[in-house]
């Protein structure tokens, strides 16, 4: 590993988290103020998937491959979790 | 070398990233919420895996890293498409300057409803099950 380049992959990890926590931020206050359950649905999905990046950003940070099995499992629970959160609003009938 | 294309990959991925925040708050009806958050993310979660399996370059992770990329690119839409539909059968309204709305009166019947039920619906926005009025 040679210095340099090193430091661009450490300077690249810290712009990559930053990104990150704007989009959280900005996915968080759509979810605070999305006018209707579905619009907080997308919302949330869209934590979801922000929240498995950032397991994986900080599984090459900590140089922890281990790690990368969370991001994993999460990827697999958000997406049932919108499937039911779907039903459940297609169900519920109109209610916005 | 390898750092780089890490980094690189690594900042494509999180800048599509704040791209999906960024339209999931600026777009102004849920279907182009739900559209540019979809891509986007999708899109920058495929870049990060994969400088994920660039970067340990493992058999096990690399292998993981891919079979992640496989299934989000599988269940993204598929999510995206029933939180559409579920919108649209609840009655989310569009923007106001939407041009037009290809399901307009043709949406298929839910099995509670029968055809003609669907055919007097006046403005062809699907009227909810169980026969309630809508906002009940």
């Amino acid at each position: 590993m040679n210095g340099y380049e090193s430091t661009i992959l450490q300077a690249a990890l810290l712009a990559a988290a930053l990104m990150l926590t704007a989009a959280f931020l900005l996915a968080f206050l759509r979810l605070i103020r999305g006018p209707s359950v579905p619009d907080r649905v997308v919302a949330l999905d869209l934590v979801a998937v922000l929240v498995v990046a950032a397991v994986a950003v900080q599984c090459i940070a900590a140089d922890q491959p281990v790690l990368f099995d969370a991001a994993l499992v999460l990827a697999l629970v958000a997406f049932l979790g919108t499937v039911a959160f779907a039903r459940y609003v297609e169900r519920s009938g109109r209610d916005d | 070398m390898t750092e780089v294309l890490v980094a690189v990959l690594l900042l494509i991925g999180s800048l599509l990233m704040l791209l999906a925040g960024v339209g999931i708050l600026r777009m102004p009806d849920l279907y182009m919420r739900l559209g540019t958050s979809t891509k986007a993310s999708t899109l920058g979660l495929a870049c990060i895996l994969t400088a994920v399996a660039v970067h340990f370059a493992q058999m096990g992770v690399s292998t993981r890293a891919i079979a992640a990329v496989v299934f989000i690119f599988l269940t993204a839409p598929i999510a995206a498409h029933m939180i559409g539909r579920a919108a649209y059968v609840v009655g989310v309204s569009m923007w106001d300057r939407t041009v037009f709305d290809e399901l307009q009166g043709r949406r298929e019947p839910t099995p509670s409803e029968s055809p003609d039920e669907i055919a007097n619906r006046e403005d062809g926005h699907p009227a909810s099950r169980d026969g309630r009025t809508p906002g009940a």
